[in-house]
């Protein structure tokens, strides 16, 4: 009886997802008609068809609106064209298609390729902010004195915008001859290390005075305290901030790809994408970040939820 | 109808059911549950947790629909009678706004229902003398002891003058010697504003103290095992309870209780 | 290498003062909260400065603090032509639009049961994913200028902002609501009096958050394309002619904007939630 209650919900919720999408979908392709029409009828006046107003001058100062009700025939042209204001879903489905499967892992034009070189400054980055951040919290856990002096500026840290080292690191770096998966994994280093100090400080301080007194009363010492209470009861916490950090660090090492001129990484094909108006190059690459974004966070995911229940902190 | 009372009862329930459906299968939260509440009534429900004295008062209040049967509240149905604003509701928590001074709680329900700037600050001057807070009315309720909040909260379902007060556990969460003082109150205030009360309890002592009526409630399906008319006067003083008509009255209470738990196991 | 010496000694001081300070009777006073970090502070700025030049490091790897100190100064009417161009038209307005229009929809979508289905997981997805890549996208459709600015933003605050706000309209408990419900209260009475008001510490939480998120959106997106004028132009543009004491002029800036609009939001969520146990202390 239960379970077939828990399932209904699950299926009305999987139903109103689906829906929500499909809407986004129908959505998706109407507004290619508008966004595309004008290149369209420049396209299709070209090839010789009639197009309504014939004159070029006109048409700029048409509506979008009215022009695909003039020229209904051009309509699917617009969910066809090569290099669309707004692609169609399935050109960055068949783009994307072509780009991975059907492309050698080592060619430079695939998706997979480009996505290992910013998976892997990511996750070098990640390691790297992730262990460090994990030290600094205990170190001010366990100092005062650096609880309030190095604290508060890991706070205001969060506060502002420090992605905008990104590139200066990466020109900075080049120039003393460091380049590749450094530069971009230092980026992604940076990024996730505060939200884990933050995160992580915020898990070993959680145990409560009557948590911290009992252990007092057996006569422990501080790295038993800090080992059998402090660290077990950080762990959501720094799951939590895990989540954010490896966010964090992927946009790292998106944006620490824009500057070195664009050679590899889905922040390349971003940028390549934008100076050569390749948007549905653009988009597949938008979408694989997205896909890899997603398999990160819910890999994490999995992962806490595994500790967790072993820990018995979990259901 | 009632024939014997020469006013219409202002509560009357007629073979009240009421199923909730859950996950576990269906619930029987009142079976075929019979009552009437006369005006100036006070009248308790006492009974182990699930037998269905809160969803009962709920009932009343039109926060549940019954599944079969017949309520009327004011000779309405419940939910015109809350539409009208009947009642006053006390819930076990005072459940104050937080972001509200206690006067500015007090005048929550008067904003909705309407009322002039100058009748809300009047109403509130006088619920406040009424519960003994004047002078509380600019704290905010995190300001104030436990008891205080659960006196401004009746405060607050006093200030709109519905002629019915439903409570449901408003003193559960306070210690013993807050809740004498305010089951004191409470009488007086009855005795003062003359309103039919509703109140939902899990204590002997308190239900035998404040009622004209004790109802007796047990579980699984939640009905009524016993209503005890009380002869206790009107006029109580706390060390009534000292009384031997109190300790028979609180007797037979005990005694329905252990009935409706012994058919149960 | 005196000067290297003379950091070792900065650090010794630093150290020292604020062993001192946070081993004190003081230790917990509000005075010592607020100069503990300043000593770091400064101690670093001291450390950097003795350093870059005890070292002599070249200008285009790292410019010391005085340097800065004065390009800053010198630079004063760009810096803030490009502080007016990012943070105010790109980012605010994008952050004003962008939480605005998710605030709208979380009223929608808490009042549909059928679209928090729906909607919540998708928006709690996308709020993951790194939107900052929709940038060349929106440049290319609203034009270098700062709108496409505004837009990334509005993309990047909307799916936090709308998930904080849903989360806190669903905050009041449910003896609460049926408190309004014996009032009789309608929809409107009881969203306005009861639901908005314990809603506020999430909607400032969304708030807050997406203070940095429109920030990081107005500058990364000038990567893509900008007039020649703006906080990302011109740290990229400086970061490529190595003049790299503008870069941290401007980076400067962006920390004193970010913490600047960080701190007027939480000023006003504390005027407001006044009431909540996390302000009261």
């Amino acid at each position: 009886m239960r379970g077939m209650r828990m399932m209904n919900d699950g299926f009305k919720a999987f139903w109103a997802v689906l829906t929500v999408l499909a809407v986004i979908m129908v959505f998706w392709y109407a507004a290619c008609i508008p966004m595309n029409i004008k290149g369209v009828l420049t396209e299709q006046e070209r090839a010789g068809a009639e197009v309504l107003p014939p004159l070029a001058k006109d048409r700029r100062d048409m509506s979008e609106f009215g022009l695909a009700l003039n020229n209904s025939f051009a309509i699917p042209a617009t969910w066809e064209q090569d290099r669309p204001r707004l692609p169609a879903p399935h050109q960055v489905a068949i783009e994307m298609w072509e780009t991975t499967v059907q492309k050698k892992i080592t060619s430079k034009r695939s998706l997979i390729y480009h996505g290992w070189v910013t998976l892997s400054a990511t996750m070098l980055g990640f390691a790297i902010g992730t262990g460090l951040g994990i030290l600094l919290a205990v170190g001010i856990v366990h100092s005062r004195v650096m609880d309030l002096s190095v604290m508060p500026w890991a706070i205001v840290s969060q506060t502002i915008p420090i992605i905008a080292l990104a590139p200066m690191i990466i020109v900075v770096l080049y120039s003393v001859g460091i380049q590749g998966i450094i530069p971009k994994a230092i980026i992604s280093a940076y990024l996730s290390f505060f939200p884990v100090v933050v995160g992580m400080v915020k898990g070993l301080r959680s145990p409560d005075a009557m948590q911290l007194d009992l252990l007092r009363t057996y006569n422990a010492s501080r790295s038993q305290g800090f080992w059998k209470l402090r660290l077990p009861a950080s762990m959501p916490y720094l799951f939590t901030s895990l989540k954010i950090g490896i966010a964090a660090s992927l946009v790292g090492a998106i944006v620490g790809e824009l500057p070195t001129g664009a050679v590899a990484g889905l922040g390349a094909r971003l940028l390549a994408g934008s100076y050569y108006g390749q948007t549905v190059q653009i988009w597949s690459a938008l979408f694989a970040a997205a896909i890899l974004a997603a398999c990160l966070v819910g890999l994490l995911g999995l992962i806490e939820r595994t500790v967790l229940k072993r820990m018995g902190m979990a259901q | 109808m009632n024939t014997e009372s020469t006013t219409p009862p202002v509560i009357e329930a007629r073979h009240l059911d009421l199923t909730f459906q859950t996950n576990d299968g269906p619930i029987h939260a009142l079976k075929d549950v019979n009552l009437t509440i006369d005006k100036g009534d006070f009248v308790s429900f006492i009974g182990p947790s699930g037998c269905g004295k809160t969803t009962f008062l709920r009932c009343i209040a039109a926060l549940e629909t019954p599944t079969g049967g017949a309520l009327t509240v004011n000779g309405m149905t419940p939910d015109e009678a809350r539409r009208n604003r009947a009642y006053g509701y006390v819930f076990q928590a005072a459940g104050l706004y937080p972001w509200r001074t206690i006067a500015k709680n007090i005048k929550l329900p008067l904003e909705i229902m309407g009322y002039s700037g100058s009748e809300q600050n009047e109403r509130v001057k006088n619920v406040l003398e009424l519960v003994d807070l004047e002078g509380f009315g600019g704290k905010f309720p995190w300001q104030l002891s436990g008891g205080m909040q659960q006196r401004a909260s009746i405060a607050r379902a006093l200030a709109f003058d519905a002629d019915i007060l439903l409570m449901d556990e408003p003193f559960g969460a306070l210690d013993e010697i807050v809740r004498d003082h305010l089951n004191e109150q409470l009488l007086a205030l009855w005795a003062r504003t003359e309103k039919t009360i509703g109140f939902v309890t899990h204590s002997i002592p308190e239900a035998v103290y404040l009622s004209t009526k004790i109802v007796v409630m047990s579980p699984r399906p939640g009905r009524i095992t016993d209503v005890i008319e009380s002869p206790l006067p009107k006029e109580r003083p706390l060390d009534i309870r000292d009384t031997p008509e109190f300790i028979e009255v609180a007797h037979r209470v005990r005694e329905g209780l252990r009935a409706g738990h012994a058919d149960d196991e | 290498m005196i000067p290297v010496l003379g950091a070792i000694g900065v650090w010794l001081l630093g150290w020292w003062l604020n062993s001192r300070l946070a081993s004190g009777p003081y230790a917990d006073t509000r005075m010592v909260r607020f100069l503990a970090p300043l000593i770091f502070g400064l101690t670093v700025i001291g450390i950097w400065e003795l350093v870059v030049r005890g070292l002599e490091v070249p200008l285009v790897i790292l410019p010391a603090p005085s340097v800065i100190a004065v390009r800053f100064a010198d630079s004063l009417p760009t810096l803030w032509a490009d502080f007016v161009q990012t943070i105010i038209k790109g980012a605010l307005s994008g952050y004003i639009i962008g939480c605005g229009s998710a605030f709208l929809m979380a009223i929608a979508v808490d009042r549909w049961d059928f679209l928090r289905l729906g909607l919540l997981p998708v928006g709690n997805f996308v709020a993951a994913l790194p939107i900052v890549g929709t940038a060349p996208i929106l440049v290319m459709w609203f034009g270098f200028d700062w709108h496409s600015k505004a837009a990334v933003v509005v993309v990047m605050v909307f799916f936090p902002m709308l998930v904080n706000t849903v989360a806190g309209l669903r905050e009041a408990t449910a003896m609460q609501r049926d408190l309004m419900e014996t009032y009789a209260a309608t929809y409107w009475q009881s969203f306005l009096k009861l639901r908005l008001p314990a809603a506020m510490p999430f909607i400032f939480n969304g708030l807050k958050i997406s203070t940095t998120l429109a920030l990081i959106g107005a500058i990364v997106a000038e990567f893509f394309g900008s007039p020649i004028v703006g906080m990302g132009f011109r740290i990229s543009t400086s970061v490529g002619q190595l003049s790299l004491d503008m870069v941290w002029a401007e980076i400067v800036v962006a920390a004193l904007a970010g913490t600047a609009f960080y701190g007027g939001v939480a000023m006003i969520e504390k005027a407001v939630t006044f009431w909540h146990p996390s302000q009261r202390g």
